[in-house]
């Protein structure tokens, strides 16, 4: 059975990381429903945040494939249930409407939009939360006028997890207990 | 003590240089650490700086100037299989790269390991559309272990030393190092080449699990019916003798997957065959019938499991391997040990009980009694009047007495080879496996004779896989290569007809493939050479290819339209594997 699976990988900061990870869900035709790269708690690392909808099956075997490339230190997978996520969404919005028009006003405040950038002309509104949220705030504002819409991938982070220090720590120990 | 300990192991793999030095020398330094001795290659402009470095190495480094890149690469290939060392590759860039592909994408599914380097167009041109620029990277990424760009020249010695370490630790591969002409040729303050051991973020031997070792020799020892499947994963892990100690003990009948050919002789009693499509009869059928399935390096590809859904569902699985991603990838294990065998299966060894499994061994031979009767004995001895490929092969063992290196390409040859030739030593079957790639068998076996100087090759090759890489003769002219082609000539695409004949009511759409006058062809590149097209005069065309010193080409003509049987048809469990 299909479902949403997110997917973190940590990796080393290479050029062509980004290529080699996403060819291996276009070799399988596993569609990326979301993906995001960022810094993660560690110097240096980065962590990709990856959403795709899958069966476990398939997502297990795309993990462990991805954790034995060269440059990738970890590579794991949760359910919705084991993570918080958010989305961050950008609505532009003729200023005029809001300004005339108390009920958007009032529609922005109930999915906690908060305005990033005001002008004469039009104003940008930022919201986050999960998809449906952002999604729901951008069927209500269709009809007075929104301009333009983007949304960021999923970040997200896990319940129960103590970070990848230790986890570092761990692998990089590893060459000096070789050698001993 | 450590410490101490450390500093030698530093000192060992290191040179010392204090001067300034060329990217390009710096390669070359490079592989003079690494134990480099050949290396296959073809100049270009994107790669004349590391070229002309290398006027100045010819009497350190050996240069075999092949006569396309893609000969150059499967050479490397099967020196890699033959020698246990890095195989090294170089081309220019552009075409040069791109003729590299099929081999990468080969070594990568056969875990070979490969350090390609090419040439690239200065840094400063990249994305332009230079002449002869590509973007090898991209290009390679799917069918390489790892691959990186190199623009500046001080990240040469680093870079090289993790491309070795890369290509031969864990599982091997293929890594490819693109360097820009101006790296090549820039100066730079060298220091000193240091191997490398480690990399955080990799990990190439993944950690033994005791717990798991405990478990699957719990299942060893309580099995009636066991049944181990070895693949090359034996070989590249070095493990032969590991392995032979493990099923002599536990008294484990054995079959090998196309690549674990000849990591245990032919001849042992506990070798109960090939598994697979055109495997024998026994390893297939019983499959489906054992109740313990041992798999040591090996990965259960289609070809080896037929259809899925119905694979010895029967039976526990246990699989050693040490690329976790292979376990539970195509069949679900019930004990999953990963680990190097080299060290797992001594482990294991220790843990099973000492056995004979006489009843459930002669089940096999029972098998292989049939086989014969049905298919091995018209194929060896013939009644009718065309030449059979297993005859030929057969009468090759007899004359190399399975002390002979193999090479085979891709096809009907192969098969039978690879179902036929007797082998007493490992690293002995060369062939492209995963892959498929016809025009593998020439360029391969001439690095296989690099790889092994002292051993016999013949390179088994069809009519059809011989016209794609022939140009590779030149190669074996110009260096004056000791190897034995033996082309099976039945005059058509064999195996695709034979799959046309049987699935497609022989429409031979396509594979009534002509050739030219091959001992005219290997005249004119001064090999010698000769064709045998009647039974009488097989033999001693064989004894006088292998007697011949240096190169030779014998021509056999076989039968058109001989089948390749046994087989499990595609879509088919093992145990409907049909013999007519």
């Amino acid at each position: 059975m299909k479902a949403e699976y997110t997917i973190t990988v940590y990796t080393e900061n290479h050029i062509g990381l980004l290529n080699r990870i996403a060819i291996m869900f276009s070799r399988r035709k596993i569609n990326i429903e979301s993906l995001n790269t960022s810094p993660s708690e560690v110097n240096g690392i980065h962590r990709f945040t990856i959403v795709v909808n899958e069966t476990e099956e398939v997502v297990r075997k795309i993990v462990s494939q991805i954790e034995k490339q060269v440059e990738v230190l970890k590579a794991f997978y949760n359910t919705d249930n084991e993570i918080v996520w958010q989305e961050l969404a950008l609505y532009k919005v003729p200023t005029d409407e809001i300004a005339e028009k108390v009920k958007v006003e009032r529609l922005l405040r109930e999915y906690g939009a908060r305005a990033v950038v005001i002008r004469k002309d039009y104003t940008i509104f930022e919201a986050t939360g999960h998809r449906e949220e952002t999604e729901k705030l951008l069927e209500v504002l269709a009809p007075y006028g929104l301009i333009e819409f983007v949304r960021s991938a999923r970040v997200a982070i896990l319940k129960a997890s103590s970070g990848f220090h230790d986890k570092l720590m761990e692998l990089e120990m590893e060459a000096n207990i070789e050698s001993i | 003590m450590s410490l101490a300990k450390n500093d030698t192991v530093l000192q060992e793999s290191t040179v010392e240089y204090d001067t300034q030095l060329s990217g390009s020398s710096a390669v070359l330094e490079a592989f003079l650490a690494e134990g480099v001795d050949t290396i296959f290659g073809y100049p270009g402009g994107a790669i004349m700086p590391i070229y002309d470095a290398l006027y100045d190495y010819q009497d350190k480094l050996q240069h075999i100037l092949v006569r396309h890149e893609q000969g150059g690469i499967h050479a490397a290939q099967g020196y890699a299989r033959t020698s246990g060392k890095v195989g090294v590759v170089f081309a220019t860039s552009g075409p040069g790269a791109t003729n590299l592909v099929t081999g990468l994408a080969d070594a990568m599914i056969d875990s070979t390991p490969l350090v390609c380097i090419t040439g690239q167009v200065f840094s400063h041109l990249l994305g332009t559309d230079a002449f002869q620029e590509t973007d090898v990277i991209n290009i390679t990424t799917p069918v390489t272990k790892w691959n990186y760009q190199v623009t500046d020249a001080n990240e040469i010695p680093e870079v090289l030393a993790k491309a070795f370490y890369i290509a031969e630790s864990g599982r091997p591969g293929p890594v490819l190092i693109d360097i820009t002409k101006n790296a090549q040729l820039q100066k730079f303050d060298y220091k000193r080449y240091t191997k490398c051991k480690h990399i955080r973020s990799y990990r190439p031997k993944p950690i033994v699990r005791k717990e798991y070792v405990e478990a699957a020799a719990q299942l060893i020892n309580e099995a009636k019916k066991p049944f181990v499947l070895f693949g090359q994963g034996i070989i590249l892990g070095k493990a032969e003798n590991e392995f032979k100690t493990f099923i002599e003990k536990g008294g484990l009948p054995a079959a090998c997957t196309l690549l674990g050919l000849s990591a245990l002789p032919t001849e042992h009693p506990l070798h109960v065959g090939m598994l697979g499509m055109h495997g024998n009869y026994g390893p297939n059928v019983l499959t489906n019938e054992c109740d313990v399935l041992i798999a040591i390096g090996m990965r259960f590809d289609d070809r080896v499991t037929g259809l899925l859904s119905k694979y010895a569902k029967q039976a526990k699985i246990v699989h050693l391997d040490i690329d976790p991603s292979e376990i539970n990838k195509n069949v679900k294990a019930d004990v999953g040990v990963w680990g190097d065998c080299k060290d797992t299966l001594p482990l294991l060894t220790s843990l099973i009980n000492e056995n004979v499994h006489t009843a459930w061994i002669q089940k096999f031979y029972d098998y292989r009694q049939q086989e014969i009767d049905a298919v091995i004995t018209n194929e060896l001895h013939p009644k009718g009047d065309k030449m059979t490929m297993g005859e030929v092969i057969h009468q090759l063992n007899e004359l190399t007495h399975g002390n002979a290196i193999v090479v085979t390409d891709v096809g009907q040859h192969q098969m039978v080879t690879c179902r036929y030739a007797k082998f007493n030593d490992t690293k002995s079957n060369i062939t492209s496996g995963g892959l498929g790639t016809m025009g593998f068998a020439l360029p391969a076996a001439i690095g296989a004779k690099f790889g092994a100087l002292h051993r016999t090759v013949v390179a088994v090759i069809g009519d059809g896989g011989f016209q794609m890489t022939l140009q590779e003769l030149g190669t074996i002219m110009q260096n004056d290569i000791d190897v034995k082609i033996l082309i099976l000539n039945n005059q058509f695409l064999g195996m695709v007809r034979q799959w046309q004949e049987l699935f497609h009511e022989r429409r031979y759409s396509f594979t009534d493939i002509k050739s030219p006058d091959y001992i005219m062809l290997a005249k004119s590149y001064g090999i010698a050479a000769q064709k045998v097209e009647a039974r009488e005069n097989l033999v001693a065309a064989l004894a006088t290819m292998l007697q011949h010193k240096g190169s030779f080409l014998l021509e056999v003509m076989v039968g058109r339209e001989n089948n390749v049987f046994p087989m499990v048809p595609q879509g088919c469990s093992v145990s409907e594997i049909r013999l007519r």
